[in-house]
Formats: structure tokens, sequence, C-alpha cells
């Protein structure tokens, strides 16, 4: 189910296992989550990413205890919390609308953690004021909260989830709400805040970009199943379906059938007849049969004078970038393939309808899922 | 209507949209509408206040600008004891009606959805639909019951009848405002720490604060201008204000009744008002 992992020493802080959850009942009846596994390690930025209603708040909102599972079971570091309240779990979230008290100062809003728990006065000022600074809004501290902006807003959330330190912090979409260079900021501010206070951050959101900038681990979300778990490169150099290749970045798909396996290595035949070889991620992809091969636009490499292509097309189209130029060809098969930066491109080298071949390094192919 | 660009959203159609209400006000007879609407609604308590000034004995004449009739009118032993009676029933219908609304309230909007919701809104609010004599008899039946069974008398029974009827005017303002406060709020404090009880007295209850007031507020100027229910269910020496002006009528209106009644709008104006700027507030 997932791809191939860089094996580490660090434990879970939260496991899911087969956790499934329905709206509804008979008819009406929606399945948010399919029997979803993943291990989020202690310390590490993991990010949910996939498009809108694919179950990415459904799962924040069962880990933080507001929804209870259908099936399955959420441990907190090895101790199962699936029947806890969301007060008895060390774990906070920030809220995508922030969800701050309106009848409360900024100051009174971060401290409301540790004054629930029971923290004596001076321990509170002392935190608080220690999280205003970390988000500098120490001016703000007496201010009600409808008198911030939206990216001081956001801080005071972020500050009032970080107070208590919880042992997990989950954050829907915060910065969906920010204008771009806001967003911007607010990303390295977020990475590095993880760095800094060593919490693990369970963070959702449906911009790629983002996930893959400031994630140590991505899990790639569809239709309320989990396709692929892995760090930035992983998902990026090396996915597993056909979705999260679509869904991430820009990739050129071809349909084929695998004709044989050799050492974990497929020998797939396009559909001009054409031979290439490819790497399976998963065992599925790696069945005989049809299949679809990926490779990135830049990844694909013009074939030198002498050198012989493993497909051959018709340039339709040159787009020029500035810092990248895109080559749009025809291949034999019918489809389409795009090629990055296809070494030095004098202008007017490439016009359309000429024909040209294309070298695609086995090593860079994925088969998918 | 037939006009395409009025149709559609563009940016001319703003400063159409004002011209329109323009042309409505300049509509012949318009402002006359306006006015005999306003005369209408508030000639007949313009002359029941001008005539509370009155030097004479009159009601009908003009002679002069004087204060007797009110502090006639607050001498009255009759008139002060019904005040003192409509305040003693007014602030114990308030205090139950809004207690017992605002748990129907919170019971109707902040737990799980359950089947016969809209059967139990239609149920709280239907005392409003019924006419109020049929609802009065049927209060007066049941006390009559009651009092036999138990051989209780006393005031209880106003009060207990004012606060039923309350109910209603007070959970309409606190149910509008639940549902306009979102759940989040109440999840961000449980996920903060706070226990069930926590989140209602730190969270929920102070954001259902103006909804609170206002209900409040309704149900005290409701049961302040109670005639009908009152005047069958109060015993002797249980005169509000209002029945007793209807009792002073009978014997003949002198501006002594003017006053007391201008008193009683200056209160209930006051408290609209009141609750208007309450509302106002929670709009924010
Ligand atoms: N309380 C709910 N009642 C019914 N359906 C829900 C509820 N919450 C979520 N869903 C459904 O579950 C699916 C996943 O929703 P969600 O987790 O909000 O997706 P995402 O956050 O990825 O956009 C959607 O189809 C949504 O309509
Ligand atoms: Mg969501």
């Amino acid at each position: 189910m997932t791809g191939p992992e860089v094996v580490t020493q660090r434990k879970a802080a939260v496991s899911v296992r087969g956790l499934t959850k329905t709206f509804g009942e008979g008819e009406y009846a929606v399945t948010a989550l399919d029997a979803v596994e993943v291990d989020i390690r202690e310390n590490e930025f993991f990010t949910l990413l996939g498009p809108s209603g694919c179950g990415k708040t459904t799962l924040l909102r069962l880990i933080a205890g507001f929804e209870l599972p259908t099936h399955g079971v959420i441990a907190l570091e090895g101790r199962d919390i699936s029947a806890l309240p969301p007060h008895r779990r060390p774990i906070n979230t920030v809220f995508q609308s922030y969800a701050l008290f309106p009848h409360m100062t900024v100051a009174e809003n971060i401290g409301f953690g540790l004054r629930m728990l029971g923290k004596p006065a001076a321990e509170i000022r002392q935190t608080t004021e220690r999280m205003l600074a970390l988000v500098q809004l120490e001016a703000m501290a007496g201010r009600r909260t409808d008198q911030l902006s939206g990216g001081q807003q956001q801080r005071v959330a972020l500050a009032r989830a970080l107070a208590p330190a919880p042992k997990v912090l989950l954050l829907d979409e915060p910065l969906a709400a920010l204008d771009l260079k806001l967003r911007k900021n607010m990303q390295l501010e977020l990475k590095s805040l993880q760095a800094e206070t060593g919490i693990t951050f369970v963070f959702v959101t449906h911009d790629q970009e983002e996930a893959l900038t400031m994630s140590d681990r991505i899990a790639v979300m569809k239709s309320g199943r989990i396709l692929q778990i892995g760090s930035p490169r992983d998902i990026y150099d090396r996915p597993t379906h056909r979705f999260v290749a679509d869904f991430i970045g820009d990739i050129n798909i071809l349909d084929g059938t695998i004709e044989s396996l050799d050492n974990g290595i497929a020998s797939v035949r396009l559909k001009d007849g054409t031979a290439v070889l490819a790497q399976p991620g998963t065992a599925t992809a790696a069945r005989p049969g049809a299949a679809s091969i990926a490779i990135r636009p830049e990844n694909v490499r013009l074939a030198q004078a002498g050198e012989t292509p493993t497909v051959s097309g018709t340039v339709e189209n040159v787009v020029y970038f500035g810092a990248a130029t895109n080559l749009h060809i025809r291949l034999a098969t019918g489809e389409q393939m795009v090629i990055r930066n296809p070494g030095a491109v004098e202008e007017g080298r490439y016009r359309p309808g000429a024909t040209i071949g294309a070298v695609l390094p086995p090593e860079l192919i994925r088969v998918l899922e | 209507m037939a006009d395409p660009a009025t149709a559609v959203a563009s940016p001319r159609s703003a400063p159409r949209r004002r011209r329109m209400v323009r042309d409505l006000k300049a509509m012949p007879g318009f402002t006359a509408m306006a006015w005999i609407t306003i005369v209408a609604l508030y000639l007949p308590i313009m002359v029941l206040v001008a005539f509370s000034f009155n030097e004479n004995r009159s009601v009908v004449l003009w002679t002069g600008f004087s204060l007797d009739w009110y502090a006639k009118a607050l001498e009255n032993d009759g008139i002060r004891n019904a005040a003192w009676v409509s305040v003693k029933v007014a602030l114990f219908a308030t205090v139950i009606s809004t207690i017992v609304a605002t748990m129907a309230a919170l019971a109707t909007t902040r737990t799980r959805k359950f089947t016969g919701q809209g059967l139990v809104y239609g149920i709280i609010n239907q005392p409003l639909m019924i006419p109020e004599i049929v609802t009065a008899i049927a209060t007066l039946s049941l006390f009559a019951l009651v009092k036999k069974l138990t051989g209780l008398n006393g005031i209880g029974y106003l009060m207990m009848a004012h606060a039923a009827f309350c109910i209603p005017f007070a959970y309409m303002p606190i149910r509008a405002r639940l549902e306009t406060m979102t759940l989040t709020l109440e999840q961000a404090a449980a996920d903060l720490y706070a226990p069930p009880f926590k989140v209602f007295t730190l969270v929920t209850l102070p954001l259902l604060g103006p909804g609170i007031v206002s209900g409040a507020m309704l149900a005290f100027v409701v049961s302040l201008d109670d005639v009908i229910i009152t005047l069958l269910i109060a015993g002797p020496g249980e005169t509000t204000l209002p029945i007793y002006i209807l009792g002073a009528i009978r014997r003949g209106i002198t501006p002594e009744i003017n006053a007391v009644s201008t008193i009683l709008v200056a209160v209930s104006v006051l408290l609209v008002m009141l609750l208007f700027f309450v509302q106002r507030r929670m709009q924010r």
C-alpha cells in the first residue's frame, strides 16, 4: 500500500489502525475515511495532502476527538485514545477558522489551555508572554481578537494551541485564508516553529507545493483512503499511483502493457509497440497486464545524434517560460508528451511539425497502480 | 425586469438600484403614505401622553401644562400596589421563563439531531399562535384543579402563569443567538482541556449572554403588559397595573390614568430600545 520508506528509529507519536468513519445511515451514508492506516512519527512535520472532500479534516477531527471512529483505533504514543473526549487528549488544534474566543483578549486566549490544566497563575503569565514573543504579538496582548488582522489571528490561534505544549499539534489548512505573500512567510515560520518546539505537527493542505516545501513526510489521500506515504522526494520522484502522480507536479503518463518482470524491473510495451523498462512502486503495479507508466517532463531528454531514441514524435508546441522551456510532442502512440528544458534551446531551433526522438531513462520511469 | 442589464450583476447595477430606490421615494404620495402610517401608529399614544400633562381634569379639553396627575398617581396606593405586583410577577416570570427557555434552546440546538426536533420547535412556539383567551381559560381550568387538590392559594399561580406564557418569547432570541454560534468555539475550548461544564460556563454562556438578555427583556415586557391571562388568573389583592387601569377606566378616564399609562409606555419603550441596542451589539 505504501511506497518504499526510509526506515528510522523514531517511534510513532500517533498510530492509526483500520480507521473508518461513516457519516449518516442507510442510503445517505458517506464513508469519509476508509480503513486508514498511518504511523505519524515523533517530532515530524507530517502532512495530509489531497483534494477537497477526501477526508483530511475528518481524520484530524478523529485524532482530536471531536468525532468517534466507526471502526478502528487511534493510539497516542502506544496508548489507545480512541474513546477519550477531546479535553483528555494532550493534542491541540489550530482550526481553519481560527476559532478564537471573541470575548477574551489575545493573552486570555493564549492562556486558556494552561488555565484549564490548572497551572499556577505565574506559570500561565510566563508561558503566555513566551508564546506572544514567539509569534511576535507582544504589543497585542490586551487586544480583543476582532481587532486583529487575519495573519495576526492566525498567529494567536497558533500560540494558543502551542502554549500547553501538546504532544501533537493538528493544523487544518491554517494558511488557506491568508494572501500569497503572508502564506509564504507563514510556511517558513511554521516550519521553523516545528523544529524549535520539537512538537509533532500534523498539517492538512490541498496545496501540493505547500506540502512539498514544508513536510518531513506526506500522506496523499483520495476518497477517504491514503494512497501513498513518503518523503516529498518519494512522493514526487517515485509516485505509486496514477492519482498521486497527476496530483503532484506535471507528469507524462503513457498507457501500455507489462510483458515481463525481471528483478523487479518491468518491461512495458507501449501502444505503438515500443518496449520500455520501468520501475513498479508497488506489488499491485507490478502485476502483468494493462499498466500506466509515468515520467516527469524534466527527466525526458532529447536523443543526441547517433543515439537511439526510446520514443519519437512530432513537435506540436514550444512554450517558453523564461526559466524553462516546454516542448510538447505528439508520440507515434498518439499520446502527448512534454519535455522540459530539452538541452540548450536556441531560439527557433524546434519548430512545430519537426520530428524528434526522446530518451526516457529507465530508472526514472515509474509503473503506476 | 425586462432590462437584462439589471438582471446581470455588473458594476452598473449598483447605481441603478440606488436610482430605483430614489424613484420609489419620488412616487407621488409616498411621503404622505409614510406620514399616515406613523400618525395611525402613534397619534393615540401622543394624545394619551399629551393629556397626562393636562392641568384640567378633562382628557379632551387642553387648558394648561402640569405634573399634578403624575404626583397624584404616584401617591395613589392602588396604583402603587398594582405597580409593585406587576414588577414582582414580571421579575419572577422573567427569571423562570428565561432559565427554562435557555435550557430548551440548548436542548434543541446543542445536542445531536434527534427525530421530531422540528416538532419540538413547533410545540415550544405554538403558544404564540394560540389565541390568548384560550390559553387563559386553559390555565384557569388547570389552576382550579390544582387549587382543589392542594387547597393552596396565593399570587404563586399568577406568577406561574406568567412564567409559562413568557417562555416562547424568551426562547426565540436565545435560540436565534445559538444558531448563529458555530460549535467550533466550544470544540476549541474542549480541545484546550476544558471539561464540558467549563466549556458551558466559560464559552457557551458568555457568548449566549446577549441572547439571554434579549430573551429576558422580551419576557419582562410581555409579562408587564399582559391583560387577558392576568384578568382571569389574578385573585384579590393581585391586581397588576394594566388590570388596575382597566378597572379605573370603568369609573371614568382621568388624566391620572393617562399618567400611569404614560409611565407604562415609557418603561416598555425603554426596554425595547435597550433590546435593540443589545441585538445591535450581538450582531458584531
Ligand atoms: N459531519 C458530517 N456529516 C456528513 N458528512 C460529512 C461530515 N463531515 C464530513 N463529511 C463528508 O465526508 C467527506 C470528507 O470530508 P472532509 O473530511 O471535510 O474532507 P476534506 O477536509 O479533505 O475536504 C466529504 O464527503 C464530506 O461531505
Ligand atoms: Mg477540510
